[in-house]
């Protein structure tokens, strides 16, 4: 793709978004070319809908789902969404800050199914509740395991006697 | 110039029952392949004909633990995973060996994490450990090889299981 329809692609996506989701934008980013949206907390999922549902837009698939955890300051977790667009062939990050008591926030497998098991790993690893999410258990981690292994405040090698071995064969 | 050539003649040979059964036993060590990661690869290469397992009777990967009688446990194991080989190894008849092997197995390799297993021996009688990440097929046949040396050693009535000498002692 040409660089200067990159510049009008990215110029459209921020203006549509600027101008619907004003109040609700808390930064955007350019990093490098890559378009970063922060978004309120409440948010999310409309936006999720718009940026789907708009006929210049049309970010159909959801690539990937995942959390920050910055370990401390007073928005501990940010979910990372990413989406991509087959019309524009354009990559978008959208953030949501969200606070550890609790850390939740509202499902997007609404909008994109795919983000289903994206949503069940990232609570299998942090522990973010999504909320209203159709089936949100555990992924890797056995059921009934008890800590959240990515988070900053897990030991590497784990926690003792949390996760059950057979005793030993003679 | 083969056995046959000997054979020509009646012979007769004198040995123990228990160094013929031994000797029986490790020329036919059938594997169990519990191969959970990467070392599967060099468990297989270890049986294709440039390593050629069957020079020491092993060629014969058995899928059903039924069949088995040395479980190689070639990858990385989960604690999740744990609780599979586990159930595996206790499906084997008796006698049964096992070996560990590469690092991940033996010691947890380099995954130290709150995943992996730190070490096998916590929950299997290790017999071998084989060092390597992974390992090279020589370095399997030479576990076995050590298998070998160990079943070599064993006396025949060792691995008798419990509800055998119950019946020859209810001589029936």
């Amino acid at each position: 793709m040409p660089k200067s329809d990159f510049m009008e692609i990215k110029e459209l996506i921020t203006k549509k978004i600027k101008d619907r989701f004003n109040q609700a934008v808390e930064e955007i980013s350019d990093f490098r070319n890559d378009l970063c949206f922060t978004i309120q907390k409440d948010k999310i999922v409309e936006l999720a809908k718009y940026l789907k549902e708009d006929p210049e837009l049309e970010f159909l698939m959801c690539k990937d789902v995942t959390v920050i955890d910055w370990a401390a300051r007073k928005n501990r977790f940010t979910t990372v969404y990413h989406v991509y667009s087959f019309k524009l062939n354009f990559n978008l990050r959208l953030k949501v800050n969200i606070d550890v008591d609790p850390p939740a926030v509202e499902t997007i497998t609404s909008v994109w199914k795919s983000a289903d098991w994206y949503e069940r790993e990232t609570f299998d690893m942090y522990g973010i509740k999504f909320l209203n999410h159709p089936d949100l258990r555990r992924m890797y981690m056995p059921e009934g395991f008890e800590h959240y292994p990515l988070r900053k405040d897990f030991p590497v090698i784990g926690i003792p006697g949390s996760l059950p071995l057979p005793n030993k064969a003679e | 110039m083969g056995l046959e050539a000997i054979l020509q003649k009646d012979g007769f040979i004198t040995t123990t029952i228990d160094a013929l059964v031994a000797w029986s036993r490790k020329s036919s060590v059938w594997p169990m392949p519990m191969g959970i990661s990467c070392c599967a690869i060099e468990m297989i290469a270890a049986a294709d004909p440039k390593y050629d397992i069957a020079r020491f009777g092993s060629e014969v990967m058995r899928f059903t633990p039924r069949q088995c009688d040395l479980m190689i446990v070639a990858g990385t194991v989960t604690y999740k995973m744990a609780q599979v080989v586990r159930r595996i190894y206790d499906q084997m008849p008796d006698p049964k060996w096992v070996i560990a092997m590469g690092a991940c197995t033996s010691s947890g390799g380099m995954y130290r994490s709150y995943s992996v297993v730190q070490g096998i021996d916590q929950f299997l009688p290790v017999d071998v450990y084989t060092a390597g990440c992974p390992p090279r097929p020589e370095n399997l046949l030479n576990a076995l090889m050590a298998i070998q040396e160990k079943i070599s050693k064993t006396k025949a009535r060792q691995f008798q299981n419990r509800s055998m000498a119950e019946l020859e002692n209810a001589q029936i």
